[in-house]
């Protein structure tokens, strides 16, 4: 059977993966994509508000800099991100949103000509810049498009299994091939995982239905930790009903949040910065507003509405045209007139692989990530708005740059293509196994079960007895799936239902991480709020979460944050 | 309640009353998989839908309940990736926009966009349309060695032209939808024309007379013969059409210039 090769691989085709290949290329290393989807039908694509950098464009932030862009990004974390990471990527973000531009990015623009910019919540100036609120957009295809330029190979309809690490080295890849159906072998140098979100975990989620942290898993799985996994952040405008994302830019424009008396309630939880104060905390806001009886629809399921009946009819059309068409279409809301129901929903994971600021892991030699599914550290306990684009391209970047740097002093191990057949004998194994029937368990009720315990226990607020109970529910649902699952299709040919299949397994791991890192943090941190830990406890807490899968076991421990200039402050907005 | 894709924490005895109320809907899927299949054929599901279904949902429901083998592309269920483009009752949807009930249609008939090869059920093999999009050099050309150590500006004005043009999604619709594509292998077709349209008309671009010179064949721009299908068909609401009659004013522009020098 064939092994296919390429020096460096990269795994996902959003901004990060994207900007990675183009950088390994630049640094004329052999480096491919492997995605599960067709280039720009990444999840990146849908990032509305825009993406961060001091550039003093807007009139208003003529004072802005690179200090208060990373002093407002290490706030915004609660103090956990490591502040040489954010240091790392504010510095690095000027420069990267001019290439963005010079590729070809059509940004919005003001009238002198220059890359338009809004502002964004927890930020001390307006620096978000915008493409309208098609950001994600715009900023993927031209990734995308420089790809094209310089003949970067994209090889789409493939979901990455399972990752080959032998004496702690990558080795390769195992690949499931959606348009032959069948299993193959990739041999690599190095691998940049590039994979993107998990929220699928929790099924209510603005994440696209590939974002199901699968690859997180797949590192885990070779022995890579994942970091600070119990810090999820809940958008506070997702879309009531099917949570698309109403973006923060509709804020950003001017718009208020309103309780069912008609208030602006955000006056009592973050008078100053109100409707923009960062999104841990609008989220927490809304929800509280709904358990008192101040929202609409149920306690359970409740809502806000989001007001910009106030704001000027062309100012919507030419700064938010695609959301009130979102909102049109699934809510049948005109924003222009009508406020929109939204309610917090699963967005952005700020924990994931365990990588330094280099996107290198100091467990597995040759393994590198970025974008979402990495955790530098840059974001910590809460994301800012218009952060995550800007980490994917920086660090995208810098996982090409140093994998390519990498690869250039490295030799294939002589026995890797014994080692990738080993596993890719193994894992065949497994699709033969919930192919053949003889499991007796139902994956998508698993799957089910798995949606309703993580919304139910572990969502904005959390207390030692809902998380026990998840963590020991998610147990047992490994449990069912170990025992066996069975497939209700026959024939591997693209098959969404085996592709479901591998994630849960995943999904399920994952969601046994962010338990135990939530159950053991006692203290309220950013997106992470213990309702019996009312306190931030610096003390035992200002460290990142690690979990570790040994011996078929996930075990935690801790790390240290690296603070270099700002010491841990109490977080007003 | 989807499996793939529910609610936030729905309580089936609180719901409020109108996302509860469903509908039993009959689908009919086309499918195809080339590997045991000597033709295409006509499968029957029922599915009890409410008012936030979408034939994405819908489609999810089915694969996770009832046939794991349906085979379809899908991401974002937002209308922005371009995934899931599908006919439903004959016209062109992004089956992730597309919603079950307002169809009002109690039967519904989804099959893959036509043209393209079909991989699997609703799953087609896009390179046709890849090809003729690689082959109208699908970035900014300039000269990089002369940028400015910030950003290039354009005027408001001049991102306004070509902003409609930088909607596009590469569903591959307007492709799938062309006479002229059918008729003509060579035909560049809506999709990649419209982008040719995009850089020829980005301020920023240094290779506009070359990009024009490219489409102005008669498998370029002169093969449109205005249609209109590829507007009719595209989910964005973007007019090819117009950018191809654009390309074709420029075209004959350049022409003129060089034949009265």
């Amino acid at each position: 059977m064939k092994i296919h090769r390429h020096s460096i691989l990269v795994v996902g085709s959003g901004l990060a993966g994207m900007r990675a290949a183009v950088a390994a290329r630049e640094n004329e290393a052999d480096v491919a994509v492997i995605s599960i989807c067709q280039p720009v039908r990444s999840h990146s694509v849908a990032a509305q508000g825009g993406i961060n950098a001091p550039l003093g464009n807007n009139p208003d932030s003529k004072d802005d800099s690179v200090e208060r862009h990373a002093f407002d990004t290490v706030k915004g974390s609660d103090y956990l991100a490591d502040q040489p990471a954010v240091n790392k990527m504010i510095g690095l973000a000027k420069e990267t949103i001019y290439e963005l531009e010079h590729w070809g990015c059509p940004f919005s623009r003001f009238e002198d000509g220059t890359i338009g910019q809004r502002p964004f919540g927890g930020a001390g100036y307006p620096r978000t810049c915008f493409a309208a609120d098609r950001t994600g957009h715009s900023v993927l295809h031209v990734a995308w498009e420089r790809s094209v330029k310089l003949g970067v190979p994209v090889y789409e309809d493939r979901l990455v299994v399972r990752l080959v690490v032998r004496n702690k080295k990558v080795n390769g890849l195992i690949v499931y091939n959606f348009r032959t159906g069948e299993l193959e072998m990739w041999e690599c140098d190095a691998t940049i995982f590039a994979i993107g979100g998990a929220g699928q975990i929790y099924g209510a989620t603005s994440n696209a239905l590939n974002c199901t942290g699968f690859g997180m898993a797949v590192a885990y799985w070779a022995g890579v930790a994942l970091k600070d996994m119990e810090f999820i952040q809940f958008h506070p405008t997702t879309l009531y009903g099917n949570n698309v994302l109403i973006s923060e830019a509709a804020r950003g424009e001017g718009g208020y949040l309103r309780n069912n008396k008609g208030e602006r309630f955000m006056e009592k939880y973050a008078a100053e910065k109100m409707e923009l104060a960062p999104r841990d905390i609008v989220s927490r806001s809304i929800y509280q507003e709904v358990l008192e009886g101040r929202g609409y629809g149920t306690k359970e399921n409740g809502y806000v509405h989001l007001d910009l009946t106030h704001l000027p009819a062309e100012q919507i059309l030419e700064r938010l045209p695609q959301i009130r068409e979102l909102a049109l279409r699934f809510s049948g809301q005109d924003m222009i007139k009508d406020p929109v129901p939204v309610q917090p929903g699963f967005h952005y994971a700020m924990g994931g692989i365990h990588v330094d600021e280099n996107c290198a892991s100091n467990e597995v030699e040759g393994f590198f990530a970025s974008g979402e599914c990495s955790c530098v550290s840059v974001h910590g306990a809460n994301r800012l708005g218009g952060n995550s684009l800007l980490e994917c391209a920086v660090f995208g970047k810098v996982s090409g740059v140093e994998a390519a740097k990498y690869v250039k002093g490295v030799t294939p191990p002589s026995d890797a293509k014994q080692a990738i057949f080993e596993e890719f004998v193994k894992q065949q194994e497994k699709h033969d196994f919930w192919f053949s029937g003889a499991g007796k368990n139902d994956p998508f009720q698993i799957m089910e079960e798995m949606r309703n315990t993580m919304k139910l226990n572990v969502f904005v607020y959390r207390e030692e007895g809902p998380l026990t109970k998840a963590l020991n529910k998610i147990r047992e649902l490994k449990e069912q799936f170990k025992e066996g699952v069975y497939l209700k299709s026959k024939d591997n040919l693209y098959n969404r239902e085996l592709e479901w299949v591998l994630a849960l397994e995943g999904m399920l791991d994952l969601s046994e991480a962010i338990c135990m890192g939530a159950l053991e943090r006692k203290e309220c941190r950013g997106s992470h709020w213990r309702l019996d830990h009312l306190k931030r406890d610096d003390d035992n807490f200002l460290k990142h979460t690690l979990v570790n899968y040994i011996d078929g076991e996930a075990k935690l421990s801790y790390l240290d944050v690296i603070i270099t200039k700002w010491q841990p402050e109490e977080r007003k907005y | 309640m989807s499996l793939l894709q529910s609610g936030n924490q729905r309580n089936e005895s609180t719901e409020v009353k109108t996302m509860s109320e469903t509908k039993k809907i009959t689908f009919k899927i086309k499918r195809f998989n080339p590997k045991k299949d000597i033709q295409p054929y006509w499968d029957t599901f029922e599915l009890e839908c409410d008012k936030g279904t979408t034939v994405l949902i819908a489609i999810q429901e089915l694969i996770a309940k009832q046939d794991g083998s349906i085979a379809m592309r899908y991401n974002c269920r937002a209308g922005v990736c371009g995934s899931c483009a599908v006919l439903v009752n004959k016209k062109y949807q992004l089956a992730c926009e597309t919603l079950v009930l307002e169809l009002k249609k109690d039967l519904i008939k989804i099959e893959p966009i036509p043209f393209f090869p079909v991989i699997k059920d609703l799953v087609v093999d896009m390179d046709p349309f890849y090809e003729k999009l690689l082959a109208i050099d699908p970035f900014l050309m300039r000269d990089h060695t002369k940028d400015p150590e910030t950003e290039i500006t354009q005027s408001p004005e001049d991102f306004k032209i070509i902003e409609e043009a930088t909607k596009c999604i590469l569903c591959g619709c307007c492709h799938s939808s062309c006479v002229s594509v059918w008729t003509d292998k060579n035909y560049l077709g809506p999709g990649a024309l419209l982008k040719a349209f995009r850089f020829a008309k980005d301020t920023r671009d240094e290779n506009t007379k070359e990009r024009v010179k490219r489409v102005s064949t008669e498998d370029g721009v002169f093969r449109c013969h205005t249609a209109f299908n590829c507007v009719e068909a595209c989910p964005k609401e973007l007019n090819p059409t117009e950018a191809i009659q654009s390309l074709k004013r420029q075209a004959a522009k350049q022409a003129f210039k060089f034949w009265s020098r």
